[in-house]
């Protein structure tokens, strides 16, 4: 029984490990399964050096044609699931092939890597980091071993950051003007603006402010959007008159947002709107929707 | 659907009312574990019950106070960070990740509070920000409701903040700023309420309103209460602020409490100083506001004020309130054109009852006031509405009850004119109000020239005010016309001259009232007249001189004509008792033909006018109780009178009543006193006249009914015969008295069932009389029973 055992298990203990591991930031990851793991964050053009170490079972030797340490972007499409596209991939080779017949530890480094994309979980993708450790064998398949870590990259705030403002309105029925504070939003950031009734023939009820991402993949005629309402936020509650100036003040940081994404490898964007919701007493709903760009602020 | 149930709405209630406490179940456990995230949790999810539109304000009102409790316990939470470790700058920002906008503001508003009160920010912008993030709740009653709760919560806050700091005049506008903000927002809402839903359930909604408007008041009430709030504060800032949203809501309902209530939270002295302001407002506001009755508790407030303590009034005078007050009624009335005359001497009333109790002693406001009133009624057609009618009475009587003195009211000008606008009925109504406050304070009216004054006032009572007769009231007539013979006798001066004038005026007014009212008023004046005459006797003595203008035979003319007037209304009875009341008073004057004269009317009056023969009985004696008391005539001139007395007694047409005159004419002839006429001769002659007269009538009676009448007759001559008796009359003798007696017994024989209890005690009194003895006693002796 036992060495029926000893036969489906993976023959090594493979860990990789950062060599800055206890001192770099650890984030949130949900992994396929549903399950959230904490994993380093790095950012691009950081090295990423450590340690792999391999740990035969005990008393026995893996023979293996090399081991190499490899750095991959990769992009997931899940309606071709199991297809990755890498975008990046880097090699380090760790070992020559040979026998290891106890605990083994590789130093590692890929040096000022480019990694110009963030992580990203979406509705229909996914962009993921990782290193992927292979132990290449003649028989028995390859012992490979997988760690993720997350990237995110920082801007600089933006050097023009115009309002937006715009006023809108059916004839005869509903004018309005709505100011954003900004078009362009870090994740922490806060929407101040405020909403004026320049006319109201129409008895309102509520009006919200959403937070929506459109993630789109694909390109020409298969595209592919998603659109999620991230956000859903009352600004209003009760009928205006005319004159009325509504206060908008929304926190963002409660929400899971990511950056804009802008045509990344050609394969997706992810774009975010504010939508403005005007719902009346019959239930219908007058809505105006701006983009706006999202960026990650470098925390102060 | 849209009038809903009270049942239903009793079970949204208390569904709202279960979701509070189920939610605050969770809050409190959260509480006590200090679990910060959950207590946001649920305290989001208790105040989301208040998102409820189905509730009426009342429901909603104990709804709102069930998750208020609760919220007090959540800001004890919040101001302790070592409960939750999280500052509260963090807690600010962190509630307001709340979706929902309702629940949002509440919670920012408690984290708010505590936040102003760590001061860890400047108390200025958080409550701008407050009051600003507040405008997202548009719902009335949610918006003022959440809006009272930054009120009531920030309430303390604001008090120290706008006291704390003494001397910093910037904090303590802002505290105002914010409360003036907060109100004005409140009030917008609350305005709004009127135009939600259809226009039928209006009033319904109305009374809702009603309900709220304390939420909004309470704004004011703060405002009151910050002591920061100086007089130069209120004077630039809050009253300006507050008017101006008065003025611009367009609202009655609201223009109508707002107004009420600035007057009532405000110190007086305030008002006083910015009077001018605030009266400015009023013509301003909707034509259907009460506004008289907000002018009406301003000033019920000020005269209050005025009246406690006497430094007061000088700034009274000095920012002159009557002539704002004044201008600003007059605005009012000149603005709302719809205002009802009621509603506008309602004003003019306060407005009097203002400046009696201010100035008491400016005659000349009370008449302008007046003044006002007139122009005003003159515009308008005469009063048919009852209310304003009673509103005029009001504004008369305000003078008489204040000065306790009715003649301080005969001297404004323009009283008369005001009642001059009044209907008959309510000029008679006044014309009464006036007649008892005389008749209350005994105040004597002294001069002819407010005689004058007062009957032109009371001239409804006087005379027929138009050929329209009124439906009278046979009882209220009566009623008015005593009261105004009552009233003649407070007419009263001690100078006769002046005297005589008011007894002119007085019968020149009277003189006019016609037949129905001359008998009520005419006796008055002549016994007033009466009294003048009695007086002059008294002092004869000391004036003498052809000049004096008040004699009595001045007055003696006056008289006649006055009784004159009543014969020919006709009442000749009463004419007849004046005319003799008259004579007795020449008699008193000596003056002998004066005397006769009015004798000669008398006996005119009886052979013309009185024909009714028990009048004449009783005319008959009247005249011989008067005539046997005059002393004044000649022998020649009394022989005149006596004999057409005693010839009228003879004629009466029943016997028992001739004899009974004849027997009474006996004491024309014997008057007791030292000058007094003793006809023995004469008196036997009437005595046997009478026994005649009494024999015919027994004799009459026995045909009539076949028996004889009673003797009363005889007993009471026989009486007549033994008063002259014993008053010594030579002619009625001790014989005579026996045979009447006889007479008597005789008479009584016929009718033996009855014994006459009269004739008894008169035998018995003989008898008394015998035994007496003495000189009585032996002039008795001789007849024997």
């Amino acid at each position: 029984m036992n060495f029926l055992i000893g036969a489906f298990k993976p023959a090594c203990n493979i860990s990789i490990t950062f060599s800055d591991g206890k001192s770099r930031k650890q984030v949130p990851m949900k992994k396929e399964n549903g399950k959230t793991i904490m994993v380093s964050l790095f950012q691009s053009k950081e090295s990423i050096a450590g340690k792999v170490s391999i740990e035969p079972l005990q008393g026995k030797k893996i023979e293996h044609l090399g081991v190499k340490v490899e750095l991959l972007g990769q992009i997931e499409m899940y309606f071709d699931r199991g297809n990755f596209y890498d975008f990046t991939s880097l090699v380090r080779e760790l070992d020559v092939p040979g026998d290891i017949y106890e605990r083994k530890t590789y130093p590692f480094e890929f040096s000022t890597v480019e990694m110009p994309y963030e992580t990203y979980n979406g509705a229909n993708l996914r962009l993921r980091y990782v290193l992927k450790v292979t132990v290449s064998r003649n028989y028995g398949g390859s012992i490979v071993e997988y760690q993720d870590f997350m990237v995110r990259n920082y801007s600089p705030p933006p050097s023009i950051n115009n309002s937006i403002k715009m006023e809108v309105g059916i004839e005869d029925c509903l004018h309005i003007e709505f100011e954003y504070n900004k078009s362009k939003y870090h994740l922490k950031d806060v929407i101040i603006g405020k909403i004026y009734f320049l006319l109201v023939r129409i008895k309102i009820k509520n009006m919200d402010l959403e937070i929506r991402r459109r993630e789109s993949t694909g390109s020409g005629a298969n595209t592919h959007v998603e659109t999620e309402t991230l956000a859903k936020f009352e600004l209003m509650d009760g009928a205006p008159v005319r004159g009325e100036s509504i206060p908008i003040r929304l926190f963002l940081s409660p929400y899971e947002l990511t950056p804009t994404y802008r045509n990344i490898n050609n394969k997706f964007s992810v774009k975010y709107y504010l939508n403005l919701v005007l719902v009346d007493e019959e239930d219908r709903r007058y809505f105006k929707q701006q983009e706006i760009a999202i960026y990650r602020q470098q925390d102060s | 659907m849209l009038l809903i149930g009270a049942e239903d709405e009793e079970k949204w209630l208390a569904e709202g009312i279960a979701g509070v406490q189920h939610n605050a179940f969770y809050l409190h456990r959260a509480l006590d574990s200090n679990n910060l995230r959950d207590a946001l949790k649920y305290s989001a999810q208790m105040l989301s019950e208040l998102r409820t539109s189905k509730l009426s304000p009342q429901k909603y009102y104990e709804l709102y106070m069930r998750a208020f409790d609760e919220l007090r316990i959540l800001e004890m939470f919040f101001k302790d960070e070592s409960k939750h470790g999280v500052s509260v700058v963090d807690l600010y920002e962190l509630v307001q990740h709340a979706g929902n906008i309702l629940p949002r503001l509440y919670l920012l508003c408690t984290v708010g509070s505590v936040y102003i009160k760590s001061k860890e920010a400047p108390a200025k912008e958080l409550l701008q920000d407050l009051v600003e993030m507040c405008h997202g709740v548009q719902h009335p009653i949610r918006g003022l409701f959440l809006r009272s709760y930054l009120a009531q919560i920030s309430r303390d806050k604001l008090i120290d903040i706008g006291s704390d700091y003494e001397g910093d005049a910037d904090t303590v506008m802002d505290a105002v700023e914010f409360i003036l903000e907060n109100f004005t927002e409140m009030n917008k809402l609350w305005v709004r309420m009127q135009l939600e839903g259809p226009g039928r359930v209006r009033e319904k909604r109305e009374k809702e309103r009603s309900a709220l408007q304390e939420l909004v008041g309470k704004n004011l009430h703060v405002l009151s209460q910050i002591e920061g709030v100086d007089l130069e504060i209120y004077k630039e800032t809050v009253l300006p602020r507050v008017l101006e949203q008065v003025v611009n809501c367009k609202d009655d309902l609201s223009q109508y409490y707002l107004m009420d209530c600035i007057i009532q939270v405000f110190p007086d002295e305030y008002h006083l100083q910015t009077l001018e302001m605030l009266l400015a407002a009023c013509p301003q506001v909707q034509p259907t506001v009460d506004i008289k009755t907000v002018l009406s508790r301003l000033m019920d407030r000020l005269s209050k004020y005025a009246a406690s303590s006497a430094d007061v009034l000088t700034e009274f005078l000095q920012v002159e309130a009557f002539t704002k007050l004044s201008n600003a009624i007059e605005k009012v009335i000149e603005v709302q054109v719809d205002m009802p005359a009621v509603g506008a001497i309602t004003l003019y009333v306060s407005l009097l009852t203002f400046t009696l109790r201010v100035h008491p002693d400016r005659l000349d406001y009370v008449d302008q006031v007046l003044g006002a009133c007139v122009k005003k009624l003159s515009s308008i057609p005469k009063l048919e509405d009852s209310r304003a009618t009673k509103q005029v009475v009001a504004l008369l009587s305000a003078p008489l009850e204040k000065y306790n003195d009715t003649v301080t009211a005969l001297k404004i000008s323009n009283y008369p004119r005001v009642m001059d606008h009044l209907d008959n009925g309510t000029n008679k109504v006044m014309a009464m109000v006036i007649i008892e406050s005389i008749m209350k304070n005994n105040t004597c009216i002294s001069t002819a020239d407010k005689v004058e004054v007062l009957f032109e006032l009371i001239k409804g009572l006087i005379k027929d005010l138009d050929s329209a007769t009124d439906e009278l009231d046979e009882e209220d007539f009566k009623d008015e016309q005593n009261s105004v013979a009552k009233l003649i006798h407070m007419l009263y001066n001690n100078e006769p001259e002046e005297m005589l004038k008011i007894i002119c005026i007085v019968w020149k007014h009277t003189m006019a009232g016609g037949p129905k009212r001359l008998p009520f008023t005419v006796p008055s004046l002549v016994f007033s007249a009466l009294r003048l005459v009695r007086q002059l006797q008294g002092q004869e003595g000391d004036i003498v001189g052809e000049e004096v203008p008040a004699t009595p035979k001045k007055i003696f003319q006056l008289l006649s004509q006055m009784i004159e007037a009543l014969s020919a209304v006709p009442s000749p009875e009463l004419a007849l008792r004046l005319y003799l009341q008259c004579a007795e008073a020449a008699n008193g004057c000596d003056l002998e033909y004066v005397a006769y004269e009015f004798f000669t009317q008398v006996f005119v009056l009886y052979e013309e006018e009185i024909a009714n023969s028990k009048a004449q009985v009783t005319a008959i004696h009247l005249i011989i109780g008067a005539l046997q008391r005059m002393n004044v005539f000649s022998v020649e001139n009394r022989d005149t009178l006596t004999h057409k007395t005693t010839g009228y007694s003879a004629r009466l047409l029943k016997k028992p009543d001739q004899c009974r005159a004849v027997y009474a004419c006996s004491h024309l002839f014997w008057v007791d006193g030292q000058d007094g006429i003793r006809d023995g001769e004469r008196v036997l002659l009437c005595l046997k006249r009478a026994l005649r007269i009494a024999n015919a009538a027994q004799q009459m009676a026995s045909i009539a009914r076949d028996s004889s009448g009673p003797v009363t007759l005889f007993v009471e001559i026989l009486n007549k015969y033994l008063y002259y008796f014993e008053k010594g009359n030579k002619q009625i003798t001790a014989a005579a008295i026996q045979h009447l007696i006889e007479l008597i017994n005789t008479e009584m024989q016929g009718d033996s069932a009855t014994s006459d209890a009269f004739l008894a005690s008169t035998l018995r009194y003989i008898q008394f009389q015998k035994q007496r003895g003495g000189v009585m006693g032996a002039k008795f002796e001789s007849i024997k029973l």
